[in-house]
Order: C-alpha cells, then structure tokens, then sequence
C-alpha cells in the first residue's frame, strides 16, 4: 500500500495555513475518502460538508490543486503517482471553517427570479424536444462550483450586480420552459447583470455535471436580451408594429 | 466576500493554487492572434499580387474578395483589402468564441480558471463602451455572409482556366482545393455562429408549436452541430484563410508554381 501528502486548508475567519497529513491510499480513492481518512484518523475536527458521495449532492466542492472540483469525484489517480495534493476550501465564498464556507448568498439570489409560472388555462402536453434544454439545465446539483471560479463574483466581488451561472442557468431552464409565461429579459439585463459575464467560459470548464452553461444558457440569454436592446431593427419593428414577446 | 482574502488569496495578477500549466493556452492562442494580425495586415498592405493568372490560373486572394476594384473600378490611395477586412475583422472580434479567447489571452480576464487578474481595473464586462459593442455581432454575420458568397463564387471560378486561346476550360489546380478547402472552413464558421443559431431557432421557447417552429427546430439542429466544434472551426478558418492568400501570393509572384491536378 503506497501512501500520498495531503496539504489540507485548516483555519477559520481569523487566519488558518496548509496542514500536511500523510495518507494510506488504496485503489480507486477518491479526494473525498482521503479526507475522511485523516478525519478519522488524524484530524477528529477537520470540517468538511458532504452527503451522498456520489457526486449527486453537490455538497463537498473544495479546490484541489487549485482547481474548483467534488472531492467525491475527483480520483487520486487522476494524480500523477507521488504528486502532494493540496485541498482548501472555496475561495470564493466566506469561510465558516477548514473546508466549508457559507454558501447562503446564492440562496438569496434565488428568490429573487420568479419561479414557473404557465399560463392560467395550460393544456399539460409537452413533446420530448421542447423539454430537452430545461432539462440540461435541471441536471444543476448546486454544487456552486461555478459561483466559486466566475471572475464577476471571485476577483470582482460583483456579488450585489450579478446572479452568477448557476442562476444564469436557472433562468435559461424557465425561459425556455415551453409552457412558462413569463418574460425575464428585463432581469437578466438589470438585476441579473448578464452583460457581466465575459463568456470565459470557467464556469463550463468546473461544471460536474458538464451542462454546456456558456453556450447553452448564457450566449441563448444574451441573444435574447440583444433582441430586446440592442438589436436596431428588431427594436425598430417592434415599435412599429407594438409587438411584445410572450 | 471580502473577509477570505485575507486568509486565501485568489486576487492579483497570477495568483492561484493551480500547479498545471495553466498560462500554456494564452500563451498559445496570444501568439496565433499576434502571427495572424501581423501577417494579415502585412498582406492587405501589399495591395499587389493578390490575384494568380499565371498559366491560365484565376485565383484571387481571400484577403481581397470580392474585388471591389475590378467589379466597380474603384481606385483608392489606399490598398483596397482595408474596404473589405474590417467585415471578417468585426466578426471575428464580436464572435463568442474569439471574445473569450483575447479575454483571457490579452486581457488576463481571467487568463485561466480560477488564476487572479492584473489589480486597479473597475470591471464592467460587456456592459460598458466598448464592449457593448460585442451585441451587434448578429449584423456582422450579416455581412460577413455576403462576403463568404462572393468567397464561393472565387472557389468555383477557380475551377476554370484560361487556355491559351482565351476560352476558358474546366480544370483543377492546387490552387483551387486550397481556396475550396478554405471556403468549406469559412462556411463551417459562420454556420456554427452563436447568434445564427439563436435567430434560426433558438429563440423560440416551443419547437413543436407549429409548422414553422418544426422547420426552425431543425435548422437550429443543424447550427448546434457545427456550434459544439465553433472553436476548432474558428482555428482552422483563420488558419486557412491566411495560408490561402499566402499561397496564391507566393504563385503570383513567381516563387512557387501552382501544381495543376487536372489541366
Ligand atoms: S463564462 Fe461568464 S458566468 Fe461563466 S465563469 Fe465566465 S464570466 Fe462567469
Ligand atoms: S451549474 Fe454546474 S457547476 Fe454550477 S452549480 Fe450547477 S452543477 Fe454546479
Ligand atoms: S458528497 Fe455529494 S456531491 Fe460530493
Ligand atoms: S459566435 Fe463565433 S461567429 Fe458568431
């Protein structure tokens, strides 16, 4: 049985540094189990958040050598074999303790878009191909790994202008909802802050559930918020004719 | 979010955790961008030997279609490519693909994942001047359609030959697969355009509600193939476009000769 370093982020709000732990690594291991294993036999109060190890939750991101990912996804031998790894905490969001931080300003992002709203008198019938792009969408575990590497929120601290992929993409999934009948290219463009987004593309790169979040949701929303604002023609004929979407 | 910065830098000009080499692809798309700029400006500036006649040939430089200045007997105290570039140029800059690559290649906004940018500059996206711009990208496709036709006209005319009584017969030279291949390029780049593929379907919340909608649903379809390869389409085009003014250059001035395949 062959052993890996493992440098753990280990602190709180107040200041914390790279603890290093050696670790017994068998087959198969994901980044998860090693820190289970140091939990277990090493660090009795090293925090961490998980639940279904599985990948299905989206409780356990972290950063592993510097890149946003599961730890219950991420295979130590994806590793090149000797190679330490370094696990620290999302560094995006406020830091509770060790591992975990504080998440909760995505929830309150959330409440902020309306949810589902069809039309009073919908007729509850929708073909496989009118639903396959929300259900891209619904795939999203909330693992916020997204949140974590957008430079709007990570370098910029845009928190108060922008929603972030994630609710990019819960937006998309409603917008393109064939029986949803609400409009919210207003919000996109405002509150939302869509045209903040760069198309870099990190959130796609991190996504583990790999939902095409860039060209899939975000590029389709700023196509139509182009429709609504900025395209001189289609705001011209608009007018003309006084017409509205949806 | 502030009060992490102080225990977990992410902030500043290359600051990360990442051990890979995440500066190799910048590194690498900021060299193609900077070798193509250079030879593409330094190819319009000629204004000469754009078009290959030798041995009955008739190929015309991509950097200088169409020819306004034989088509319309225009003369300008300029090299007349510089009336036609800024079409594919608008495109390209405005496209999806190429904005995130100078983004993170130029700009360091962010130059890879999760890696911090240079400090003291008010981010503001693609919300303010100039990069509000990047919304009109549509119209560029636009017009960057017009010119691919006019693109396709060259390739097939290159199919002909002048014999050397005049007439003109069917042949095929290097000269011709080359500005074929490079127009199938351009066609699968301009195809798989993001905005293309919101204004043929996308657009629509329902692709089943009518008979327009089913047709559109298939059109966006077809968009969407060449969309999940939009990034190698964009290499390949940009490679090809200036390899094929490269080549007809290089015939039209003697030092290579034109391999002919079918005379
Ligand atoms: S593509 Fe846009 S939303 Fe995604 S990480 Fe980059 S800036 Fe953020
Ligand atoms: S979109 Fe992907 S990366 Fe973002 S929260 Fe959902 S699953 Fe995680
Ligand atoms: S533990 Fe559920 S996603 Fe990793
Ligand atoms: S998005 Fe690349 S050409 Fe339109």
């Amino acid at each position: 049985m062959s052993t890996r370093l493992f440098k753990v982020w280990r602190g709180d709000k107040a200041g914390g540094q790279l603890v290093d732990y050696t670790v017994e690594v068998q087959d198969g291991m994901v980044v998860l189990d090693a820190i289970h294993q140091i939990q277990r036999e090493q660090a009795h109060d090293l925090a961490c958040r998980w639940n279904c190890k599985a990948a299905k939750c989206g409780s356990c991101s972290a950063e592993v050598n510097g890149k946003p990912r599961l730890m219950c996804k991420t295979r130590l031998d994806d590793f090149v074999e000797g190679q330490t790894i370094t696990v620290q905490p999302m560094k995006a969001f406020p830091i509770i303790r060790d591992l975990v931080t504080d998440v909760s300003w995505n929830y309150t992002v959330n409440k902020k878009i309306p949810p589902f709203t069809p039309k009073p008198d919908t007729t509850w019938l929708m073909q496989q191909r009118d639903v396959d792009r929300s259900q891209e969408f619904r795939k999203c575990i909330e693992c916020f790994l997204c949140q974590n590497v957008c430079h709007v929120l990570r370098e910029h601290d845009l928190e108060d202008k922008f929603f972030g992929p994630r609710f990019l993409v819960r937006v998309a999934s409603l917008e393109m909802h064939p029986l949803d009948s609400l409009d919210r290219t207003a919000l996109l463009k405002d509150e939302g802050g869509i045209g903040l987004c760069n198309i870099t593309k990190c959130c796609t790169e991190v996504c583990p559930e790999e939902i095409h979040i860039t060209d899939n949701a975000i590029i389709p929303l700023k196509e139509r918020v182009v429709d609504k604002y900025y395209d001189p023609i289609r705001i011209a004929l608009r007018v003309l004719t006084g017409g509205g979407k949806k | 979010m502030s009060d992490s910065t102080s225990v977990l830098d992410r902030k500043g000009l290359g600051v990360t955790s990442r051990h890979d080499t995440w500066w190799l692809s910048p590194l690498l798309i900021f060299l193609g961008l900077v070798a193509f700029g250079i030879y593409s400006t330094w190819a319009a500036w000629q204004g000469k030997y754009y078009v290959d006649t030798v041995h009955g040939a008739d190929y015309l430089s991509p950097f200088y279609s169409p020819d306004i200045h034989s088509l319309l007997g225009i003369n300008v105290p300029f090299s007349y490519a510089f009336l036609i570039l800024w079409i594919p140029l608008g495109f390209r800059a405005t496209c999806y693909y190429y904005r995130k690559s100078y983004y993170r290649a130029f700009f360091l906004s962010p130059a890879a994942c999760a890696v911090g940018e240079p400090a003291g500059r008010k981010y503001k996206g693609e919300t303010a001047f100039p990069f509000i711009l990047q919304n009109i990208h549509r119209y560029f496709w636009y017009l960057a359609t017009i010119v691919l036709a006019f693109l396709w006209y060259d390739a097939i005319r290159a199919f002909l030959f002048t014999g050397k009584d005049g007439s003109l017969h069917f042949g095929i030279g290097l000269g011709t697969v080359i500005m074929l291949v490079n127009v199938i390029a351009l066609t699968g780049f301009s195809f798989g355009c993001n905005s293309l593929r919101h204004l043929v379907g996308g657009k629509l919340d329902c692709f089943s509600c009518s008979g327009s909608a089913r047709t559109r649903y298939k059109l966006w379809g077809g968009v969407t193939i060449l969309n999940l390869r939009h990034m190698e389409w964009a290499w390949v085009s940009l490679f090809s476009v200036g390899f094929t003014d490269l080549y007809i250059r290089l015939c039209a001035m003697g030092i290579w000769h034109d391999v002919r395949i079918i005379h």
